[in-house]
């Protein structure tokens, strides 16, 4: 059962303006823009899909949508400066002209874990992409099952969505924080993300994880899982290659067998997914 | 003339200065194995079967993330031992480790050095207090790294 | 559909019944792009009779070789592949995507519209063909077509010319492709030769074909005709020299990655891409975001190799960053996980990453190596050790 409907464009190469409507500035390299589309409706989507980005005369960018579906306001998409395109995107003014294409990919499928407890694992800026399935889940009417946030950064002041995390605490999630360095204010857990996880009772037979960030901390997250009885399927990770199309022509994002705008980003996790994301260079 | 595995795993400091019938035990699980540079000891995920102690060469530790050089993470050498993750269960690798130059080591086969510290443990115990001292070393001087004391002053 | 063997529809012409073909289709508007020999190869152009066609040419094809001879005789089509494809036709090799018009702060994207006739392709060989609809997969098969390619491949009017004279690069047999071909064309011509000059044999495989070949003149095909037609692709089937497994290979590639062999091809290959320049299927497409003096912004889409530094790029840096692994990533591509993506091999057998090769990596030696030490993998720990 689908949460929304997607909406096919005829050529989805083509981008639809929109507008950016507000900015605001996570941390010292990630911005969130809020965007709305010059003309018409807003995409529809799921949690956990991307959009191509343009910012005319730089370039183009896959880049998650970090809002819930259904909730108030216009869609947002963060953002971390890494590259010409994104850096433009990051300093993009409020009233300014971007492209949209998508979304594509595929979700966290959210609306099927109405029964499960959900362990939410992210790493740094891995936050973003999990942000709007969080929010969906949090504040579904009628879910039964318990939803853990637990969320790796590198110092105290890279958290991204500190309000997030504590309204979704108020409104019933266990939301733990660790930092890989703490500074002098900082009094929550220092330690890579892996170890929050023995701190949490959750029942691995029932418990669906989602997992997002760098590669290293997704594939050493899954192992922590794994190693508490979690089964490989019931983890969802969200892989991240070169894309320059969304839609499986440009042959960029291939990984093996696999092309990360059709198949994934979301993927459920598996031995022969496993095997792929450690072969060096493919 | 092939020198007897018990006087090599005795000439190593981590088993050296104990009796010569614990590096004989210890050498009845072991081979003399040569690494080419550049190749892989370990490889993270794989199951984890050995415990190397070098003799000869550097290892470097090592992770791998996609549109990356491998990240290195420590550097061991001569008289020193890598892997530890063969101690406990799953007994999979959590890093890769490669050789910086060609490595003379000797290959301690896991399965077969749990089996003999279960038998034994007044032999267990004596291997667990040396592997622990390693280790502890290790810790600290990786938290000593953590402080990051050479980097810029941030002021916030 | 008309079947094959449904002679009453079965001509045979001569050359002339070739110029009535072509007139009839530039008369429909088509644009007629056939083979003609420019530079030392054979590449495709617009023709306007058969006297632009490769008369009396012949190609000799090695691993990194390729060389046209001129004899006095008047085939049209004694050739086997040259280094371009009906890709370029379909998914041109460079293409505006989209450009923007801007009054005041309104931004305003404009798509470009097909402005060139369709397409009556006079030739293609049956290993193109299968090229082309490896490629109506990766461009139409999926949820969302290129609406471009679609367009142009729709539009097309498809000529197949079956083969009668492989080069030794040639493997279409292995892959199922050639060297001759039963569907797929609307047209399908044969090459025989007669005492009295070629005679060709046309088949129609479509009502569009039906439609035109009223106007090639000739006379009905006879069974003697089939026979010759058999003659001729038994005769090229047995000329073709190389062999690829195909059956085996999607897994063999797969379970190989490790093998030693991608080291030793990784120190001759030059990550030049000059393979998949040729490749009739390669399809990796790169985007670019250029301004214009006039404030306008161009997006433009074009052919892209798996064996470039940035192809693979993350924002740290390429994924693939080795020839290693670049080299391993196109050939497992090609045969192997293809498959997983889009349900077909990649590769159609047409040998051109062979002859067009600057070092002559053979992509079946190369296969033929690996499942000869099927299994192997570098030496790691050996033991013994040294004795210092």
């Amino acid at each position: 059962m689908l949460l929304t409907e997607v909406e096919p464009s005829v050529n989805p190469l083509m981008p639809a303006t929109y507008r950016v409507v507000a900015r605001r500035v996570e941390t010292d390299d990630v911005v969130t823009l809020s965007l709305e589309p010059t003309s018409g409706p807003s995409l529809l989507f799921r949690p956990g899909q991307f959009n191509m980005l343009t910012a005319f005369g730089v370039g183009e960018v896959a880049i998650s949508i970090s809002s819930a579906p259904g909730a108030p306001g216009p869609m947002e998409q963060t953002v971390r400066d890494v590259g010409a395109v994104t850096h433009a995107l990051c300093t993009a003014k409020v009233g300014s002209t971007v492209g949209v294409r998508g979304p594509f990919g595929t979700d966290w499928g959210v609306d099927e874990l109405d029964d499960s407890e959900v362990v939410i694992v992210a790493g740094g800026i891995g936050l973003a992409p999990l942000r709007g399935a969080i929010s969906y889940l949090v504040d579904k009417p009628g879910r039964t099952g318990q939803v853990y946030v637990l969320v790796g950064s590198r110092e105290p002041d890279q958290i991204t969505f500190p309000d997030d995390l504590e309204r979704w605490e108020r409104d019933g999630a266990v939301v733990k924080v660790t930092v890989d360095n703490g500074d002098a204010h900082w009094h929550g857990a220092i330690g890579v993300v892996t170890t929050l996880l023995p701190t949490i009772s959750f029942d691995p037979a029932r418990t669906v994880a989602l997992v997002c960030g760098p590669e290293i901390m997704m594939r050493f997250t899954v192992r922590g899982l794994a190693d508490l009885g979690v089964p490989l399927g019931s983890i969802r990770v969200s892989l991240e290659r070169n894309m320059q199309c969304g839609v499986g022509w440009c042959g960029h994002c291939q990984l093996g067998p696999l092309l990360i705008c059709r198949d994934g980003p979301v993927f459920a996790y598996s031995e022969q997914l496993e095997r792929l994301i450690s072969e060096r260079e493919r | 003339m092939t020198e007897n595995i018990g006087d090599l795993v005795a000439e190593h400091p981590l088993f050296s200065g104990l009796p010569t019938d614990v590096a004989e035990l210890v050498g009845g699980c072991s081979q003399n194995v040569a690494i080419a540079t550049g190749q892989l000891l370990l490889e993270e995920g794989e199951p984890a079967r050995s415990l190397y102690l070098l003799r000869r060469g550097h290892v470097a530790l090592e992770v791998h993330e996609p549109g990356r050089v491998p990240l290195v993470i420590d550097r061991i050498g001569p008289g020193q031992a890598v892997g530890w993750s063969w101690m406990f269960p799953p007994y999979r690798w959590h890093f890769d480790a490669r050789a910086l130059e060609p490595v003379g080591a000797i290959s301690v086969d896991a399965e077969c050095l749990r089996a003999k510290a279960e038998a034994d443990p007044a032999f267990g115990y004596l291997l667990m207090k040396r592997i622990a001292a390693v280790m502890l070393d290790r810790l600290q001087a990786t938290r000593v790294r953590l402080l990051d004391v050479y980097g810029r002053d941030v002021t916030h | 559909m008309l079947s094959h063997m449904d002679l009453s529809a079965s001509l045979i012409v001569d050359r002339a019944g070739l110029d009535g073909l072509l007139g009839a289709l530039a008369a429909r508007g088509y644009r007629t792009i056939g083979p003609v020999v420019r530079d030392g190869a054979v590449v495709q152009r617009q023709v306007s009779s058969t006297g632009d066609l490769p008369q009396g040419w012949h190609d000799e094809q090695a691993p990194g070789h390729y060389r046209l001879h001129h004899d006095d005789d008047s085939s049209l089509f004694a050739w086997a592949v040259g280094p371009e494809s009906p890709k370029s036709e379909f998914y041109p090799a460079r293409s505006l995507v989209w450009r923007t018009s801007s009054t005041g702060d309104v931004v305003t994207l404009e798509q470009p519209q097909q402005e060139s006739a369709p397409a009556a392709l006079i030739g293609s060989r049956p290993c193109e063909l299968a090229a082309m609809r490896v490629l109506d997969r990766v461009f139409a098969g999926g949820e969302i077509p290129d609406p471009c390619y679609r367009d142009r491949r729709e539009g097309s009017f498809v000529v197949v010319a079956e083969c009668g004279t492989p080069a030794a690069t040639c493997f279409c047999t292995s892959m199922g492709t050639g060297p001759g071909v039963e569907d797929g064309y609307d047209l399908a011509l044969t090459e025989l030769t007669s005492p009295d000059g070629p005679r060709y044999l046309v088949r129609v495989g479509s009502a569009r074909g039906a439609e035109v070949i009223a106007e090639m003149g000739g006379s009905p095909a006879q069974p003697a005709d089939f026979a010759s037609r058999d003659a001729v692709l038994e005769n090229a089937a047995r000329r073709i020299e190389r062999k690829l497994d195909a059956g085996n290979v999607r897994q063999l590639l797969a379970s190989n990655l490790e093998h030693p062999r991608w080291d030793d091809v990784a120190s001759r290959c030059l990550a030049c891409g000059n393979c998949t320049l040729v490749c009739p299927t390669c399809f990796c497409g790169a985007v670019s975001d250029t301004t214009t003096v006039d404030g306008a912004v161009e997006r433009h889409r074009r052919w892209d190799t798996c064996f470039d530094l940035a192809h693979s790029l993350v924002h740290t840096g390429p994924v693939r960053a080795t020839t290693w692994s670049r080299y391993r990533q196109w050939l497992t591509h090609k045969l192997s996980t293809w498959h997983d993506q889009f349900g077909t091999s990649g590769c159609v057998g047409c040998g051109r990453c062979i002859a067009w090769c600057p070092v002559g990596i053979d992509i079946t030696v190369e296969v033929a190596a690996i499942a000869a030490s099927d299994g192997a993998v570098p030496v790691h720990i050996e033991s013994g050790g040294d004795r210092s």
